[in-house]
C-alpha cells in the first residue's frame, strides 16, 4: 500500500507540496514512483524560474518512459536538489525525503486550498 | 484487446499490463531493471503466446519459403532454426521471424503485431506460386502458445521441465543437449512440446512452443524447478532493454515496409546466393552500390535523459544538420549509459562517429560505437 503522509498537500497528477510559510517543497508521490520504477534521470527547472500552478516544469525518466512533471503551486523557485539529479533513484528509495525536487516561493498562498488532502489523493489512487 | 492464456497468471503475480501489438501484457512485475538483470545473471521467464505461429506443408514448402523469405531454408535439416526476413519486392520488410524446420513441416514464428499481415502477404504470394497447390498455410497462432526462459542458469534446471529422448527434430537426450538454433520435440506431462535454444536477449535460452491449453501448467512448472536458480518472470520491458542491448531489431522500430534488411544491418540473413526471391533484385542492388541510410548504435557521452524513439540525430560541427532519427533507446540496465539505434547517412555510421541526439529540444553528445553494447559473459 502506498504511502502517503498526512503533513503534505497532493496534486492530481502525483506530485506532493510540503508548505512551510510562505514556501513550499516539491516532489513526486510513493504511489507516482511505484507506478515509474526505476527512475534513471531528473531534469529540474532552473532557480529562478517562475511557475504557474499546473505548468509543466520538470521530467522524470525510468527505463520505458519519459514523464513530465508539473507544479502543483505557482512561485519562484528558490532551490533544487543536486543530490536527486546525481542519483536519480533517490525518488524511488526516498519520495518524501532525499527524493525531493525543487522549493519555491510561493507566489499566491492561497493556492493551496486547491491541492488534495492526504485522505483525498489516497482515494484518487484507490489505497 | 486480445490476451494470452496466460493472462490470469500475470494479473495474479502482479504483473504491470500494457497494450503490445493489440494484446494486452506485462511489461513488468516488479521493475524493468530487476528483470532485466535477473536474465544477464541467472534466468528470466517471458511470455511469448502473443506473437504468431504459422505452418507451412506440402511437396513444395521448401521451394516456396526459399521464394517468399531471404535467407536460405535448404540449409535447415530436421530440427534446425534460423532467423530469416520476409520483404516486399522492394525490399521494404513485411516481418523478421525464425523458421524450423520440424519433421515434414516448417513452423514460422512472426511478431504479434504482425501475423494478420504476414499471412494475408504469405497467401498472395502463395497464389502467385507455380506450386501453389502442392504447398499448405496454416495459421494456428490462436491454438499455440509460447514462453521464453532466458538467462545462463537456465541449463541447469530446463530438463527438470521436460522429459526425452525427443521424439521428433534433433535427435537429443534432453533439452540442455541442444545446440543453438536447434529444435526437438520432448513431452511435458505426456502432451508434445517443441522446445528450441533460441531467445531474443543475447543470452543462453530455450523457448517452448505447446498448445494453449498446456502453457499455463508449462510457465507453473518452470516457475517452480527454477525458483532455486533466481529465476524472475520478465515482462516486454525487460525483454525490449535486453534486445536493445544486443542490437536485435524489433519490428515497427529497426524495420518496416520502408527499411531493407541491408539498410538494417542484417545482410547476412539474406542469401543472395539461393537464386531468386521477392526482394532480391532490390536487396542485391544494395549489396554491390550501397545504401541510403544505414542503422547504427550509439551510446550517450555526458549523462543526459535517455534517447528514445523518434528523437531527432544531429551530426557535429559548423555544418551540424538533422540526419537522422532514433528507431530504439533506452537506459542500458547492464551499462548504466543511454543507449540506442537509429538511421543515418552510411557516411555517419562508422564507430566512433561523433552525433548529437535532440532530447526535448536539447542537444546532448553521443557517439557510434560497434553492434552490439553488451555480449555475454563466456
Amino acid at each position: 500500500m502506498a504511502n502517503v503522509p498526512a503533513d503534505l498537500k497532493y496534486a492530481k497528477s502525483h506530485e506532493w507540496a510540503r508548505i512551510q510559510g510562505s514556501e513550499a517543497t516539491v516532489g513526486i508521490t510513493d504511489h507516482a514512483q511505484h507506478e515509474l520504477t526505476d527512475v534513471v534521470f531528473v531534469e529540474l527547472p532552473p532557480v529562478g524560474r517562475k511557475l504557474k500552478a499546473g505548468e509543466s516544469c520538470a521530467v522524470v525518466e525510468s527505463v520505458k518512459t519519459a514523464s513530465d512533471i508539473y507544479s502543483p503551486l505557482g512561485g519562484e523557485v528558490t532551490a533544487v536538489n543536486k543530490a536527486v539529479v546525481d542519483n536519480p533513484a533517490l525518488v524511488n528509495s526516498e519520495p518524501y525525503s532525499g527524493g525531493w525536487f525543487y522549493r519555491i516561493k510561493l507566489s499566491n498562498p492561497s493556492e493551496a486550498n486547491d491541492l488534495l488532502s492526504p485522505e483525498q489523493y489516497l482515494q484518487q489512487i484507490g489505497g | 484487446m486480445k490476451r494470452t492464456p496466460l493472462y490470469e497468471i500475470h494479473q495474479q503475480l502482479g504483473g504491470k499490463l500494457i497494450e503490445f501489438g493489440g494484446w494486452e501484457m506485462p511489461v513488468q512485475y516488479t521493475s524493468i531493471v530487476d528483470e532485466h538483470l535477473a536474465v544477464r545473471k541467472n534466468a528470466g521467464l517471458f511470455d511469448i503466446s502473443h506473437m504468431g505461429e504459422i505452418v507451412v506443408s506440402g511437396p513444395a514448402a521448401e521451394g516456396f519459403l526459399n521464394h517468399a523469405l531471404t535467407n536460405d531454408v535448404r540449409k535447415l535439416a530436421p530440427g534446425q532454426g534460423q532467423y530469416t526476413l520476409c520483404c516486399k519486392e522492394t525490399g521494404g520488410v513485411i516481418d523478421d521471424l525464425y523458421v524450423y524446420r520440424l519433421a515434414a513441416e516448417y513452423l514460422l514464428i512472426v511478431n504479434a503485431s504482425r501475423i494478420e499481415a504476414d499471412a494475408a502477404w504469405l497467401e498472395k504470394q502463395l497464389s502467385l506460386f507455380p506450386r501453389s497447390t502442392q504447398v499448405t498455410l496454416r495459421n494456428v497462432s490462436d491454438a499455440t502458445a509460447a514462453v521464453a526462459i532466458q538467462g545462463p542458469r537456465v541449463a541447469e534446471f530446463i530438463d527438470a521441465c521436460f522429459s526425452g529422448n525427443a521424439t521428433a527434430g534433433t535427435a537429443a537426450a534432453k533439452p540442455s543437449a541442444l545446440q543453438k538454433n536447434q529444435v526437438s520435440q520432448f513431452s511435458f506431462e505426456d502432451q508434445p512440446v517443441w522446445v528450441s535454444r533460441t531467445g531474443y536477449t543475447g543470452e543462453d535460452g530455450f523457448e517452448v512452443v505447446a498448445p494453449a491449453e498446456e502453457i499455463a501448467a508449462i510457465w507453473r512448472k518452470i516457475q517452480a524447478v527454477g525458483k532455486t536458480c533466481g529465476l524472475k518472470p520478465a515482462g516486454l520491458g525487460a525483454r525490449d532493454t535486453l534486445r536493445t542491448e544486443v542490437c536485435y531489431p524489433l519490428y515497427g522500430h529497426e524495420l518496416d515496409e520502408h527499411t531493407t534488411p541491408i539498410e538494417a544491418g542484417l545482410g547476412f540473413f539474406v542469401a543472395l546466393d539461393k537464386g531468386e526471391f521477392v526482394g532480391r533484385a532490390r536487396l542485391a542492388d544494395q549489396k554491390a552500390n550501397g545504401v541510403g541510410k544505414k542503422l547504427v548504435a550509439f551510446k550517450m557521452t555526458d549523462k543526459s535523459a535517455p534517447p528514445r524513439p523518434h528523437y531527432p540525430i544531429w551530426s557535429t560541427g559548423p555544418q551540424s544538420a538533422k540526419i537522422g532519427e532514433v528507431v530504439s533507446g533506452t537506459q542500458s540496465p547492464s551499462l548504466g549509459m543511454g543507449i540506442g539505434l537509429g538511421y543515418v547517412p552510411p557516411n555517419f555510421a562508422k564507430p566512433p562517429t561523433a552525433l548529437e541526439i535532440e532530447i526535448r529540444g536539447k542537444r546532448a553528445p553521443a557517439l557510434v560505437v560497434a553492434k552490439p553494447f553488451y555480449r555475454k559473459v563466456g
